[in-house]
Order: C-alpha cells, then structure tokens, then sequence
C-alpha cells in the first residue's frame, strides 16, 4: 500500500475564477452537526438553482398547456363550487359563509395535504443529482417546499375572486396570515426532511402516509365545521392539522386564530424540528447510500 | 491577483484509510415491515439480512496536491467509479477521513439536468447553476458556449429538436465552460461528429491542463499515459500498486495481459 506524495510544479496551476467566497470544502473529520448545519447554510445560497429547480418542476407539469400552472387553480375552484353547493344544501348552511370557508380551507389543505404525500420523493427523486453531484442536501428541500408555495400561490387566486364575490370585510386581521405562513413554511421544510429521508431508507412508507392521509382530510374540519359537531365540537382540538389550518384559514376569513391554535402550533413546529434535526444529523451521511 | 491566491488554501485532496461499503438493499430488505421483524428475533438472521454490504473500497491512502495527474486503473469492479464519487464529495467514506478543498468538476454524466423543454441557452444556465457558478458568471461565459457549440439559432429552440450530435455539442461545451481545479472523469470524455471532434479535443485538453488536480478512470491505458504522471492501480476496492505513470501500466498489463 503506497502513500503517494506527488509534487509536480511545472505544470499550469488553475487560476480560481470567481466561486472563490463559497469554495467548497469537503471534510468528514467535521462533526456530524456542524456538517447538518453547514449544509442547511450552503443550501440556501444555492437559491439560484433551487428555485429555478421549482419552476421547472411545474412547468414540466403543464408545458404546452394554455393555463399552464393555472390548471392547478381552475381544478381547485371547480372542486370548491361544486361541493360548495352540495355541502351548503347538506349541512344547511348559508352559502354565501360556506363557500368562503371552504374555498379557503381547500387552499390552505392543499399545500399542507401535497408536502405530507409527496415529501416521501424529495430525496428519490433526486437520484440522478444526488449520485453525480455533490450539492447540499438540504437544496432539494428548499426545491420541494419552495415547489409547493409556488403552487399555493397560484391557488390563492381563488381567495382573491372570493373576497370579490362575497364581498368579504377585510381587516387587519389579515397581517395574521404572514405568520401563520412563516408557521406553514418551517413545518413544512422539517417534515418533508424527515419523510423524504426514511422513504428513501425504506420504501413502505410513503404507502404508509398515504393511506392513513386519506383519513385525515376527513377527520379534519375543511368540509365542515366544528360546530356541526355539536355537543363534541371540541374534539377537533385533539386534532392537530385543525389547529395548522386555523392559523393561516381564521386570518384570511377575518377571524383572529386562537391563543390554542397558536400554543399546538408552536408546540408541532417544535417537535417536528427536533425529529427533523435529529434525522439531518443523525443519517444524511447515509442518504446517497439508500438511493 | 497574487495576493488573492494567497488567501484562499491551494485544491487538495488528502485520503486517509477511506474505506466505502455499500448496503444492498434488495426487494424485501428495504421494507419497514422485515426492519422491524428482525430487530425483535435477535441475532445472527438480523445481521445477514441487513448487513449485505459491498465493500467497494478499503483502506485508500491518497494525497493529491496541485499539478498531480492520477489515472485509476483496473478492471471493473476494482472500485475506480467509487474512488471518484469518493474525491467527488458524494459519498462520504463509511470509515477514514476524507478532505477535499477547491472546486470540484465532476465529469461522469453531462448531460446531468438537461431538461428536453428548454433552449439551448436555459439549458446551459441550468447547468452552470448545478456546476455552482452564479447567474452572473454565467452570463459572462454564454455567448462564449454558444458560439463554441456552433449551434448558432438553435440555441434558442428547445433542445427536444437537436440531433444527439447537437446535444453533446452543448453538454459537452456547457460542462467545458469554467477552469476546474479538481476534474474528475470517469472515461475519457469525447465528443461529436468529426468536424467538431478536433475542435473538441483541443478544448478538452487546454481544460485538463488547466485543472489544478486531474484524476481519470480509464481502461484506455493509452490515456492513461498521455494524461497522468501517475498511476493507481486498484483491486478489490485495493489500492494494489501506486507509482509512476509507466511503471504501473507495465506491471498492470504483465499482470492482465500477459
């Protein structure tokens, strides 16, 4: 076993050009936290490819279609007409108030409902990047939440044409709605870490997820509300999508979420940063080994 | 420009005992359902089913410093593919310490986030973006690609309607486009139709002289000697023979060949 030393000086030595702030340098030797921390870091200044990354992913989707992403927007508003009517006659219920609320709600689900299904891709569908390029892990996160604010972005139209509509009084409980994303987003980012890491470590479960997901959609309150519940209305507080979806859904109806809603938020923003953390530090060493 | 050099540490590559075994997840292995079934029977039935591992690489001592050229060479399977991931930054050794400074230019798939949809142009800006370079960077290299890749209007069609010759073309002058310090190729890369091949071949050269660091894993010994000073002959995920360029083709071809 030779150690090689080679020295050989009269060849043309690189001129680093530009990169030479973010000059990368790879050393195992760094504790595995540091690294996880080092690599969030790194991620993010790669802005410039994960969100261009994002777009991409969305343009593919509808290339050459004339709504192009805004099919995403006129499916949602389809669906919120449609079982606006119903519901509104079924539950007997005011439909210039139910619509609004459901329409909302749809929204609100349809980031929190698409980054639970599909964090379990992040990592597996990153393969071919993952295998012939080093980049930061943590990149294809940012490309995959960034991804669905882009897509919830296009379906907030709707709420503009409710407000519309409706003629909906908005107040300055509306500022409300930046935190409650800024709660949306962090969570987001924490949960799809540790999905997209063990459904690529073991494939069962983004079945797992989506199988036990289509129930929740039901349990939680979008389709109806937890006054209809009655006497039980307070076993929605044991739910806690309930609480995510009050923190962005009260402020844009013009309601200010509870002190609860806050309180269980807070509280799963926690824990699910901790889980994330612990996956990040523990295993992303190994992600490139489970591809 | 001296004195910027000065402050930033020349590229390096130090390897020390890396070690790299891969996991073999096949069909069931991979499940949750057998992880837990195992962990709860003990022993010996957990370990050979979910410790399959490969050892792709064992106990490399490398240390490269600028001007070296390094040519791995073996059959297949020898673990060269892995020693490059390895330098590369993407996989981190299971066992060993691995430190690599300076920028990185991995050559093993070029056509590496080519999206059918886009222009030439977006294409080349995308791939100058996972190379990490900055929008500006790129802005300032564009017109230099595209009129290397000679592809003239077609830069801006999407590269649905290039012939496979067009693509490389551009991947290939796209991947070309900055000075690298550590190039790392795994098989010689060559490009396109005979009128663009010397115009290739020359760009390709003047690009390995001018990385700093140059490993190529090759089984065109010829290469090999052309490019690299030295050789690393490897076995079994073991460095088997390390010395001059020459010195190790001779013993590597007695060996095989002979």
């Amino acid at each position: 076993m030779g150690k090689p030393l080679m020295n050989i000086q009269n060849l043309a030595k690189a001129a680093p050009t530009g990169a030479i702030e973010h000059r990368p340098i790879i050393d195992n030797r760094v504790s595995p936290a540091r690294a996880a921390i080092l690599d969030v870091l790194s991620g993010f200044s790669h802005w410039p490819l994960w969100t261009r990354l994002a777009w991409l992913e969305i343009a593919q989707k509808y290339r050459r279609s004339i709504l192009g992403p805004f099919w995403i927007t006129a499916s949602t508003a389809i669906m919120t007409i449609s079982l606006g009517v119903i519901y509104s006659n079924l539950f007997k219920t005011d439909i210039n108030e139910f619509i609004p609320y459901l329409s909302v709600g749809l929204i609100v689900w349809g980031f929190i409902g698409s980054i639970i299904t599909e964090a379990g891709s992040v990592f597996i569908s990153a393969q071919g990047y993952i295998t012939q390029i080093r980049l930061p892990f943590s990149l294809y996160i940012y490309r995959f939440v960034w991804t669905r604010l882009i897509i919830f972005g296009h379906n907030f139209v709707i709420y503009l044409g409710v407000i519309a509509y409706f003629r909906m009084p908005l107040g300055p409980q509306l500022l409300l709605t930046i935190p409650g994303l800024v709660l949306f987003t962090l969570n987001a980012a924490f949960v799809s870490t540790y999905l997209g890491m063990s459904s690529l470590r073991f494939r069962d479960v983004p079945q797992i997820i989506n199988s036990l997901f289509q129930i929740v959609l039901f349990v939680t309150p979008i389709f109806w509300k937890p006054e209809m519940l009655g006497t039980n209305s307070r076993l929605v507080a044991f739910n806690p999508f309930f609480h995510l979806i009050e923190v962005v859904r009260a402020p844009l109806l013009g309601h200010v979420p509870a002190t609860e809603n806050y309180a269980v938020v807070a509280l799963l923003t926690i824990v699910n940063f901790l889980i994330a953390a612990f996956f990040f530090v523990k295993f992303r060493r190994r992600i490139t080994y489970w591809i | 420009m001296a004195e910027m050099q000065s402050m930033v540490p020349p590229p390096a590559i130090a390897l020390q005992g890396v070690q790299v075994n891969f996991p073999i997840y096949y069909g069931g292995s991979r499940s949750l359902k057998k992880s837990i079934l195992f962990k709860s029977s003990a022993g010996r039935i957990a370990r050979d089913a979910n410790h399959l591992l490969i050892e792709a690489l064992r106990d490399i001592t490398l240390t490269l410093e600028p001007g070296d050229r390094l040519a791995l060479i073996g059959a297949n399977g020898a673990g060269k593919t892995t020693l490059l991931r390895v330098l590369a930054g993407i996989y981190e050794p299971t066992a060993g310490n691995a430190t690599i400074s300076g920028r990185i230019s991995p050559m093993f798939d070029i056509g590496l986030g080519i999206d059918a949809e886009l222009s030439g142009y977006e294409n080349i800006r995308l791939r100058g973006l996972i190379l990490g370079l900055s929008p500006r960077e790129i802005d300032v290299k564009l017109a230099e690609i595209g009129e290397f890749t000679e592809l003239g209007d077609y830069l801006h069609m999407p590269v649905r309607t290039y012939s496979s010759g067009m693509m490389l073309r551009l991947t290939f002058a796209a991947s070309t486009c900055f000075d690298p310090e550590i190039l790392l190729m795994d098989e010689w890369i060559l490009a396109g139709d005979a009128n663009f091949l010397q115009k290739a071949h020359n760009r390709l050269k003047a690009f390995v002289v001018k990385a700093s660091i140059f490993v190529l894993a090759s089984h065109n010994l010829d290469l090999c000697s052309k490019w690299c000073t030295h050789g690393l002959w490897m076995e079994q995920g073991r460095a088997k023979m390390y010395g001059p360029i020459d010195e190790v083709i001779a013993a590597y071809t007695t060996t095989v060949g002979g």
